[in-house]
């Protein structure tokens, strides 16, 4: 089953400068209840987001209408905590299509891998440049490029070479399942099997 | 060339293909599975058209979800129950052993693996859960995963991994009375933070971590996430094989003992080269706790909050932030504080240790009147244990609650929610903000430092009163 493709995205970014920004504050335990993968960006960082009334939140970001976009700017070390996979999928589901920070989770980054959703790390310096320039002027367009692996800020110019592993880029941008490829290889998992007993 | 750390004996050997530029196809001996993060992933095998691979290496259990009230009716929150009942109805279609609610084997995921001998040294493990790494501590490789993945294991018994690099945490020494495995970890964290560990897998050495029970082991591996990193393991010693033998799963007889000799082989060469290396002295740690809202925000109990100028200026915003959540002021004694709440148990506080502690502390005392005091026993069987030993007796005579097995306040899915703005003293792993319920404060602490909080109804040195 093949995933969504990803090439490159061009869109202004919302910003979320805090460090250590948690799954749990990413989507909270109370929300796991679904079984299926949908619907979770609706209670994507609901505690931050709205209060015990449901209203929402003047100060967060997500309600501030000058923010917009496919791509999330975040503090350092972004995605810790759970395992949970709802955390990728309401950041998908919400509609960013980027995450950037300068430095993720493991669990996290695999997770949003395996959901088209693209981790970009950055240095610290790039962070700073990215978010001086959202809070310069909102609308700043930030420019992903996966197969160049190069995210910029077209307006100034400045820009920053991303790593990725070569086989999850490749996976991305054709939209290559893990699955699809394990499930190939299942001849090879059985000699496997059978070499160790 | 140089030897070859625990951790990379037990990857290599479990590699099945090396993808070139990419991840390793990387087999799964066990795999544990519960009720919140699976669903997905057998709607994904179903989607699919394929059954599960090796049912008989995934063992499943309910947990996250469940209340630890009533467990003999019928859940009452529907989605919960919808949730719980999807997992039943999952593993009967594809032939997976399930331990339900009031089954013997019932408990949180990584208490009952241990406990029932399916977590053996020298295998690989993984569940949709990064608390997975409570399995390391019998020198296993063991990791949480994402739904994704948890498909991957299903549907082939592999999954595709970066391998990660490897960092050795060696503590030697003597802890001195009060100190105990959850001050170990929760020091190791305030000094490496919340993402020190990112992107390694641990090796816990030296005296002071081979003088630990294997619940104190567990409790360390436990939250080596909280660190960031993916695992820890510890080398498996007399003190696993001790702990294995006679257990439900575990081999017996000349079974067993063949298997001894072949985990007695588990430990890092003389010369194996690690990442990176770090050593502590068991002398500097004492009874440690949290203040802010991440688990490397840690200090010693008689210490005082760091003040703002000695916090790094490019992080002093989040750590104002997170004070601020707590309601505490940068520069104050963290003792003295008045508690609300205190709860006992998760799965890394949730064994019989750690009950056993609670319970010898308590005996003959009372907890604070203001203070709520949450007892939940990490399994059935730890449950049933502490019934036989007088500890449940104990308890309530202290006026402790015991409630039954589940994961429970510790990610409050269910109803056990601390209300907003109540300070707890938990014995859990995650300080987050509203981890415990919306507006909860949480300090982490040893069961020890949780049981003296509750007699004493504030944060205090367990030291006083030993």
């Amino acid at each position: 089953m093949a995933i969504e493709k990803f090439q490159s995205v061009e869109s202004p970014a919302v910003p979320l400068p805090i460090e250590n920004v948690d799954t749990d504050q990413i989507i909270p335990a109370r929300f796991l209840k679904a079984t299926t993968r949908q619907g979770f960006g609706e209670n994507l960082f609901r505690d931050w987001r709205y209060d015990k009334h449901n209203n929402p939140i003047k100060d967060f970001v997500l309600n501030n209408k000058s923010f917009s976009g496919t791509i999330l700017v975040a503090g350092k070390n972004f995605g810790s905590g759970s395992s949970r996979e709802h955390a990728a999928w309401a950041i998908h589901d919400y509609g960013f299509k980027v995450v950037v920070s300068s430095f993720f989770a493991d669990i996290f980054k695999n997770n949003a891998l395996n959901n088209g959703l693209l981790p970009v790390q950055v240095s610290g310096k790039f962070l700073e440049a990215l978010f001086k320039a959202i809070e310069k002027d909102a609308s700043t367009l930030i420019s992903v490029d996966l197969e160049e692996q190069r995210i910029s800020i077209p307006a100034s110019g400045e820009s920053e070479h991303f790593e990725i592993n070569p086989y999850k880029k490749a996976c991305l941008l054709n939209g290559y399942d893990d699955i699809d490829y394990l499930l190939s290889i299942k001849d090879k998992i059985v000699q496997y099997e059978k070499s160790r007993s | 060339m140089a030897g070859k750390t625990l951790f990379d004996k037990i990857w290599d050997a479990h590699v099945v293909e090396e993808i070139k530029g990419g991840p390793s196809v990387l087999y799964i001996d066990r795999h544990l599975v519960h009720e919140v993060t699976s669903p997905q992933a057998f709607a994904g095998l179903d989607k699919r058209g394929i059954s599960v691979f090796r049912p008989e290496q995934t063992i499943a259990t309910p947990d996250h979800n469940v209340p630890t009230i009533n467990q003999h009716l019928n859940i009452k929150d529907e989605l919960s129950r919808f949730q719980v009942n999807k997992l039943t109805e999952n593993c009967k279609k594809h032939g997976i052993a399930l331990y339900g609610l009031n089954h013997p084997f019932h408990g949180i995921v990584h208490v009952m693996g241990p406990q029932l001998g399916i977590t053996q040294p020298g295998l690989t493990m993984v569940c949709g859960d990064s608390h997975t790494s409570t399995h390391g501590a019998f020198g296993s490789v063991a990791f949480g995963i994402g739904t994704s993945e948890v498909e991957m294991v299903l549907a082939t018994q592999c999954i595709l991994q970066p391998k990660p690099k490897k960092m050795r945490i060696t503590v030697d020494g003597e802890l001195s009375t009060g100190v105990t495995a959850k001050d170990v970890v929760l020091y190791i964290i305030s000094k490496i933070s919340a993402s020190g560990g990112t992107g390694y897998f641990i090796e816990y050495a030296g005296s002071a971590i081979r003088s630990l029970s294997m619940e104190g082991r567990m409790t360390v591996c436990n939250m080596s996430i909280e660190s960031g990193a993916r695992g820890g393991l510890i080398a498996p010693d007399e003190t696993t094989f001790e702990y294995i033998k006679g257990r439900e799963f575990a081999p017996s007889g000349a079974d067993f003992d063949r298997a001894v000799e072949r985990w007695k082989r588990l430990k890092s060469d003389a010369d194996a080269l690690f990442d990176k290396e770090l050593h502590f002295d068991a002398a500097d740690i004492e009874p440690m706790i949290t203040y802010g809202t991440n688990p490397g925000m840690g200090a010693k109990i008689t210490d005082r909050i760091p003040a703002v100028e000695d916090i790094d200026p490019a992080t002093r915003e989040s750590y104002k932030k997170a004070l601020a959540y707590m309601d505490f002021e940068a520069g104050s004694p963290i003792a003295g504080r008045k508690v609300d709440y205190i709860f006992v148990g998760s799965c890394t506080n949730g064994r019989i240790e750690d009950l056993r502690e609670v319970a010898r502390f308590v005996k003959g005392k009372r907890k604070a009147d203001h203070v709520t005091a949450w007892i939940v026993p990490g399994s059935k069987q730890v449950e049933e244990q502490a019934h036989r030993e007088g500890i449940t007796e104990t308890l309530e005579a202290a006026g402790f609650k015991l409630r039954q097995p589940g994961c429970s306040a510790c990610l409050a899915m269910n109803d056990d929610k601390i209300p907003e703005g109540m300070l707890a003293v938990a014995t859990t792993n995650r300080n987050f903000e509203g981890r415990q319920g919306p507006g909860a404060r949480t300090m982490l602490a040893s069961p020890l430092t949780a049981a003296v909080a509750a007699v004493t109804g504030k944060v205090t040195d367990p030291r006083d009163l030993l």
